[in-house]
């Protein structure tokens, strides 16, 4: 069959791409919002607990649209995915939905009463559910890379106890280190003294916590998951990759030993892309695989929309895109600096 | 209770209470819009306390709104896997265009809205202000194509076989511009604006009785009065265009909305009934060849009625369809009523000393939404069997393998946390409006936070 390309691609490739870097921006945007959040209970004061909350009040629900946005692109783009994912991992994807809903509403309620119980009862409830998302994430990363149970017959479900393997429990944990390090650089952009000491200590922590997952991970990926790293060793170019991920870990240390906070933030947001372009040539072009055997394996052409609405959805990202952008940006212009807490706060 | 049922429950229940609060954003939005805009052009400090104050309201609707949409988002796939897969094709774009231009905007300009009235110029404020106004609007736009594709499917051809077909898109202007998404979008988007206007109308009218607030509060009251007379007027004429449409194009379920069983007679018009689904007889108050005059404009046209379909293509719950529709369409009659008589003591000027209609705006507020609920539920629940009307069965559509177990559980933990979070709204909303639109705390500090970030960039 003749495909369509653009710039000598074909367009599901294309869409592939789209659908990799909105789940990137979304990891990385809401990556450090999770972040944030988790450090929340570690933070003792009152006064610290709002400049924190207010760190990420402004942006928290720009960043959510990521998902949004990602969700939809690939309904669109690969509804065969899309709905097997989805049903195959009901309840991770429920208790993922769950926590998220917890989310917003702490921090919408948290303010609104001075009573120091409920404070206290929203710290708890934005603290746990920034966590547990982040770990939801990695669960649900953790089963993609593994491969779902399912043959010629797409319709499978994976029970939640099933869905819980060391391997992805392991994942869980690396993503939400490294979501710590990235919302523990954001909080340190955003505050000032005691506050700013504390989490340049406590961002250190779960740097080291990260770079050690991410070795054993990495080895474990080496020795027990050869189908996650044949395409590296069939084209050893593709190394370079996971090289610049390592490279930019290792900058983050010593950025921050040299109190460039900005661009040691910067460097996880990279580290974060990294990651995830290493997980998607370890898929491509399949996009989905099956545990049971590659033969089963669903593949971008097999699960793509049909040409013309992946040509007209590109023409909506070329033109959205720069959109979105440019809105973000001007929003992140407004809110840049330390945090001021005034009566519109939270 | 098999899976279908509860999907069907669960789908339900989350998309009922998601539209709570759509609607209060979009029409708070258009009166945040007009508020902020007087304050522009006159610079009259009680139009920005109304617009801060309503801000302060949308926030919340805004805010579990958001959280409850993406709940949606997640449950086409996870359980109506079948269904996604048949109209991925040309649902998933509307889906994707509703995020790019639709929420992206209507987030991005959010902070500004919520947070920025001190950081930025009043005038970038109102472009922010009507950034989210337009990205509410648009999310409806997307959404309610795609519904009313599956309504009214046009512009696709199906490919593949059994469990496998699919509807691809051959032509997206048809797609988009199908049979019912103008009438349809245009229905929604006013019952949005009503259920705002009604919204600002009823507290507004509480301040007034309670002798609390009585300037802002009159001027308040007149803006929306105002709108909330024209749209609920326009909506008679979209919701007329509508069930056109229906007779048309979905002739089985405007025979349930007026419960008319005889599959080729002259038909009448209840304003009120009782469907008797086993003996095929409707007892209540009826104007005697009334549909067929609406319809053709002829009181002797037949109307096809529900026993020209098979019995398997019928939908299930006649009689509660029915109550659905015409508890909308009698809702419809009192807004205009209410509005209507607003303005004739309006216009009298003794609007503001006419107690008993006051306190009737302060109920108003709840007809509007259900209207818009049980206006949602006449036209879903008068589409089946059908998911995609006339193609694909709602028992094919659902995802098979996912347990009865599982949608259950799911379905008490949304029960439960949708249950806290109504609570939590209706409370914070009392606070809200018990507080009143004046915010002590509220000095201007424009200059001095500027100062203070200036400082700190520096
Ligand atoms: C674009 C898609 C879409 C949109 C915008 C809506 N719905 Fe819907 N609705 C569906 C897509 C859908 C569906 C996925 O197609 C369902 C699931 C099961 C079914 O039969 O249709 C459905 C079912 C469904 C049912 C159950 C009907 C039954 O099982 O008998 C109700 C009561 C509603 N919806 C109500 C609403 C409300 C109050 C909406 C307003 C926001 C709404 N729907 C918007
Ligand atoms: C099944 C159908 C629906 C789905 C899948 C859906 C999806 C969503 C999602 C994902 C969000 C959150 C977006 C964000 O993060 O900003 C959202 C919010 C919103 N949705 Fe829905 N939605 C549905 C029905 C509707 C309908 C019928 C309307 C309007 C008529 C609507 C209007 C809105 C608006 C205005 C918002 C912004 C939040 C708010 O104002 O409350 N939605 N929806
Ligand atoms: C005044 C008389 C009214 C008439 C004749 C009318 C008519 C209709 C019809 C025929 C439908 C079904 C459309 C379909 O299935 O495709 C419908 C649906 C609906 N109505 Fe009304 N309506 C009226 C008033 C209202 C009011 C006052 C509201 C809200 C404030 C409202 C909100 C809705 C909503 C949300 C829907 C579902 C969306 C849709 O299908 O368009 N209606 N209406």
């Amino acid at each position: 069959m003749d495909m369509q390309t653009f710039l000598g691609m074909d367009y599901p490739t294309w869409w592939y791409l789209v659908i990799g870097a909105l789940f990137s921006g979304y990891a990385i945007l809401d990556g450090f919002d999770f972040g944030a959040g988790a450090w929340h209970l570690f933070l003792k004061k009152e006064k610290s607990r709002r400049i924190a909350l207010n760190a990420v009040g402004p942006v928290w629900d720009g960043n959510e649209v990521w998902l949004v946005i990602g969700g939809g692109a690939l309904f669109a783009g690969f509804p065969l995915v899309y709905a097997t994912l989805f049903s195959a991992l009901y309840l991770p994807f429920m208790f993922f939905l769950f926590f998220l809903i917890f989310r917003a509403i702490s921090i919408e309620f948290r303010s609104k009463e001075e009573m120091r119980w409920w404070r206290k009862m929203w710290d708890i409830a934005y603290s746990i559910s920034s966590i547990m998302l982040a770990f939801m994430l990695g669960i649900i990363l953790g089963n993609v890379l593994q491969g779902l149970p399912f043959e010629e017959d797409r319709n499978i479900n994976v029970g939640l106890l099933e869905s819980i393997s060391p391997f992805s429990i392991l994942i869980g944990f690396t993503v939400l280190s490294l979501f710590m390090m990235h919302g523990g650089l954001y909080l340190i952009m955003k505050t000032e003294g005691k506050l700013f000491e504390k989490l340049v200590k406590l961002t250190k922590y779960s740097m080291f916590a990260f770079i050690i997952l991410f070795i054993i991970l990495s080895i474990i990926v080496w020795i027990n998951y050869p189908h996650l790293s044949d395409r590296f060793l069939d084209q050893p170019l593709l190394f370079t990759v996971p090289l610049l991920g390592i490279l930019s870990i290792a900058n983050i240390p010593r950025l921050l030993s040299k109190f460039k906070y900005w661009q040691a933030f910067m460097f996880s947001a990279l580290t974060i892309s990294f990651f995830l372009i290493v997980v998607a040539i370890e898929l491509y072009p399949s996009i989905l695989i099956s545990s049971i055997g590659p033969q089963y394996d669903i593949s971008i052409y097999e699960a793509a929309s049909s040409e013309k609405t992946l040509g007209i959805m590109l023409g909506f990202v070329a033109v959205g895109g720069p959109l979105v952008l440019a809105y973000t940006i001007f929003v992140y212009r407004t809110f840049r600096g330390k945090v001021i807490i005034d009566e519109t706060s939270y | 209770m098999d899976v279908e049922i509860l999907a069907r429950i669960q789908f339900a229940f989350t998309i009922a209470f998601h539209y709570i609060y759509p609607p209060l954003s979009i029409g708070l939005g258009l009166l945040m819009v007009i508020f902020e805009g007087l304050y522009i052009r006159t610079r009259n400090k009680q139009y920005e306390v109304l617009a801060r104050f309503w801000t302060k309201i949308f926030a919340l609707t805004f805010g579990i709104g958001v959280a409850t949409g993406i709940v949606m988002e997640f449950e086409f796939g996870t359980n109506w896997a079948t269904y996604s897969k048949y109209v991925g094709d040309v649902f998933g774009s509307a889906l994707a265009a509703e995020g790019i231009f639709a929420f992206a905007l209507e987030s991005g300009f959010l902070g500004v809205l919520l947070f920025g009235w001190n950081r930025v110029k009043p005038w970038v404020h109102f472009v922010s202000t009507i950034g989210v106004f337009l990205g509410s609007v648009f999310s409806a736009v997307w959404i309610v194509i795609a519904n009313s594709w599956q309504q009214t499917p046009a512009g696709y051809h199906i490919v593949g076989e059994g469990m496998d077909a699919r509807a691809e898109i051959v032509d997206f202007g048809a797609m988009v511009f199908n049979p019912s998404s103008v009438d349809r979008l245009s229905h929604v988007w006013i019952g949005a604006f009503l259920a705002g206007a009604f919204l600002v109308l009823s507290v507004h009218a509480y301040y007034l009785l309670k002798n609390r607030h009585i300037e802002i509060s009159k001027k308040a009251f007149k803006i929306a009065l105002l709108v909330a007379s024209i749209f609920s007027l326009s909506q008679l004429f979209t919701g007329h265009r509508s069930a056109d449409g229906v007779a048309k194009n979905q002739p089985a379920k405007l025979a349930a909305f007026e419960g008319h069983f005889d599959s080729l007679a002259v038909a009448d018009m209840y304003l009120m009934g009782w469907v008797d689904k086993e003996n095929q007889k409707v007892t209540g108050l009826k104007i005697p060849k009334g549909l067929s005059f609406l319809l053709h404009q002829d009181l002797n046209h037949p109307v096809i009625g529900l026993n020209a379909f098979p019995e398997d293509e019928r939908p299930g719950q006649v009689n509660a369809v029915f109550q659905f529709y015409h508890l909308m369409v009698a809702i419809g009659m009192m807004l205009i009523a209410l509005s209507l008589l607003g303005l004739f003591y309006l216009l009298k000027g003794r609007l503001f000393e006419t107690k008993w209609l006051l306190k009737m705006f302060v109920f108003a507020a709840i007809l509007p939404q259900l209207a818009n609920q049980f206006g949602w539920f006449a036209a879903e629940m008068g589409r089946q069997p059908w998911v995609v009307y006339g193609l694909l069965r709602t028992s094919d559509a659902f995802s098979q393998a996912v347990s009865a177990g599982q949608v259950l559980t799911s379905l008490i933990m949304f029960f439960i946390i949708y249950t806290i979070l109504f609570l939590l709204f209706v409370y914070l909303l009392n606070k809200k409006i018990k507080h009143g639109p004046y915010d002590e705390k509220l000095i201007d500090k424009r200059s001095q936070t500027k100062d203070i970030t200036e400082a700190i960039l520096k």
